[in-house]
């Protein structure tokens, strides 16, 4: 495997938009063979000073990191068309690239700026994709990520989640050696960090619900475990469990309307299943050995979680019929090793991934849940909180560089990897965002 | 019931403990911020007066909680890996504090459950409750009234050795009981 290491220096340009604080630095640690070739050529710019952003390179870096492609590096560009109808084909089939992306953009008098993009198929020598898009100064990163998603769904045919954000748990210390705990949430390469919530005790377990727009965490802000909802626009808050005993690991069903958790208030830890509009709790779980960390089928129709009723954690799963009601006793899914833990279901529901530990070290690990096929996909020793992009092909997870909690992400097919890392602190229980509601 | 012998063998284990880093806890997290503390639940405050006495142990003075000789000074507990299993002589150091709880029915403890790093975070923090809750069993049935224990797990969250390595995952997998009212 052809080993690639640069650190695309993600130089922090915090417009004072945004409480930022610290910004997530991503270094792709290893690339892949074969991925499609790419250039992605500087939108071309009419105004006196330099451009509000640089386009290309927020593209061509989304680009990388999704593995699917290797962009051209820009010194390698032979010219620098900014419209179809100026570009030479045969040139860059001489590169051996496959596809070229093209553009302009341009300020306009009430303060907004049109961007232009086309996206050519080198080898059939025309325009796939073409958009002009409308856009102001905070949201230019947007339009980039939005424009790598035209890209990303016209080549691959799989719709791209560059446009979308991560939630996450940061730990400082600060020199009296006082812990302060954050939960952020950050654009999907790091940027636009924003701090949702802080405390001086532990925060755990963000996850999104399905309208992108609130988190479920467990807060110990008044002394123990309790779990919030909290909208990441408006900051309005909510404490929707404080059991004596347990109130953790909570996931949002994905119709929004349950919110899938684990309370030990009826003697151990045992999954329920809670009604947003009647605030009613469903027992899922029955038995004395630890039940937890729930995860949704995509239909609703079932929970996996973690169990250690067999002697060892494992993932067990259950089906649910409507209102969240169990209708099957659980079934053991995992039996390779004995450390399975805090399953994720993908998308599409044909897989789940998870905290697998073998020879002392813990990595994470995908399993099929057609087939039951099982693979191994990193291969450090403290890997925890896998998280799956919306569109499936990528996991987010937590893991632990020199000491400290970085974030890393790896493509489902455990090809690409990339890790992201705070200046300084810990970063851990990466949580990736559902699908904003635009369709391309 | 233990003999002299046996609590001279325990006072010698203390003693060698408390010159050790791993002693009571002298973490003091969250006591600067005004709003955090008045924030505070009783537990926790509960929790951070023991921390304070423990801090204050020099001050003995003749009670049986603040006498380093005592057993009861013993109030951390160390598990195996992925166990909630109480060694022996733990169970006889949990004997004498449920000895002195049943008899001082107005003194509350709180146990705190914890987990080493390793492994998943919602996992461990019921690990760490299933640990307190061993501690809870023996104390309950040698007539500790449940209203005197209240059970917080911390899981991995609070660790009180940093490093990444068995030393430090040894000392993190405890259960500790934090006194409050005397």
């Amino acid at each position: 495997m052809w080993i690639k290491r640069f650190s695309l220096l993600l130089l922090l340009c915090m417009q004072g938009i945004l409480t930022a604080h610290a910004v997530l630095k991503i270094e792709i640690t290893q690339g892949i063979e074969g991925a499609t070739p790419i250039a992605v050529v500087p939108f071309a710019w009419s105004g006196k000073t330099a451009p509000p952003e640089i386009m290309n390179e927020i593209i061509g870096a989304d680009l990388q990191r999704s593995g699917f492609f290797s962009p051209l590096p820009e010194q390698d560009l032979i010219s620098k068309p900014s419209d179809a109808t100026t570009v030479n084909f045969a040139d860059w089939r001489a590169l051996n690239m496959d596809y070229l992306v093209v553009g302009k953009m341009y300020s306009l008098p009430d303060g907004t700026f049109q961007v232009q993009f086309q996206l050519l198929d080198i080898y059939k020598g025309k325009q796939i994709a073409g958009y002009s898009i409308n856009s102001r100064l905070p949201e230019l990163r947007t339009t980039a990520h939005q424009i790598s998603d035209i890209i990303y769904k016209t080549v691959t045919g799989v719709r791209g989640a560059f446009d979308s954000h991560i939630a996450y748990i940061t730990v400082t210390q600060d020199r009296k050696k006082q812990k302060l705990y954050r939960l952020a949430i950050a654009d999907s390469d790091g940027y636009n960090e924003q701090i949702i919530y802080e405390s001086s005790k532990p925060l755990m377990s963000p996850n999104w619900a399905p309208d992108g727009k609130r988190l479920a965490y467990v807060s110990f802000t008044n002394g123990r475990q309790e779990i919030y909802i909290q909208n990441v626009i408006t900051r309005e808050t909510q404490r929707v469990s404080n059991f004596q005993g347990l109130n953790g690991a909570p996931v949002w069903s994905p119709d929004g309307k349950y919110l899938a958790l684990t309370l030990s208030k009826d003697g151990n830890a045992e999954i329920y299943v809670l009604n947003l509009q009647t605030n009613k709790f469903t027992r899922i779980t029955q038995h004395n050995a630890i039940d937890t960390e729930a995860s949704w089928m995509p239909d609703g129709k079932g929970l996996i979680f973690t169990s250690d009723r067999g002697g060892s954690p494992q993932l067990y799963q259950v089906s649910l019929s409507y209102g969240g009601v169990p209708n099957s006793q659980p079934k053991r899914l995992t039996f390779q090793g004995d450390y399975n833990a805090r399953a994720s279901v993908s998308p599409d529901g044909r897989k789940v991934i998870m905290v697998h530990r073998e020879n002392g070290r813990f990595m994470i690990a995908v399993q099929s849940l057609e087939n039951g096929r099982f693979q191994i996909l990193t291969n450090s020793r403290l890997d925890e909180s896998p998280s799956f992009s919306p569109n499936g092909s990528m996991i987010i997870y937590a893991t632990e560089d020199n000491y400290r909690g970085v974030l890393a992400a790896v493509s489902v097919d455990g090809r690409a990897h990339q890790r992201l890392s705070l200046q300084s602190g810990d970063v851990r229980e990466p949580a990736w965002s559902p699908f904003k509601n635009i369709q391309y | 019931m233990l003999t002299g012998f046996k609590y001279l063998l325990i006072a010698t284990f203390i003693v060698s403990l408390s010159g050790c880093k791993f002693g009571p806890v002298k973490d003091r997290d969250g006591v600067t911020d005004t709003e955090q503390q008045q924030a505070l639940t009783d537990a926790e405050k509960a929790a951070e007066d023991q921390r304070y006495a423990a801090d204050m142990a020099s001050s003995f003075a003749g009670k049986a909680l603040d006498d380093p000789n005592s057993p009861l000074s013993k109030r951390v507990f160390y598990f195996g890996m992925d166990s909630s299993q109480i060694s022996t002589e733990d169970r006889e150091v949990i004997a004498a504090h449920a000895g002195y709880l049943a008899q001082n029915p107005g003194v509350s403890i709180v146990l705190e459950g914890h987990a080493d790093e390793r492994g998943t975070r919602e996992y461990n923090i019921a690990l760490g409750e299933r640990r307190a809750k061993a501690v809870l069993q023996l104390l309950l049935i040698q007539g500790v009234s449940s209203n005197q224990v209240q059970v917080i797990s911390f899981g991995e969250e609070r660790p009180v050795a940093l490093d990444h390595d068995e030393a430090s995952w040894r000392l993190n997998r405890r259960v500790e009981i934090l006194y409050s009212g005397y």
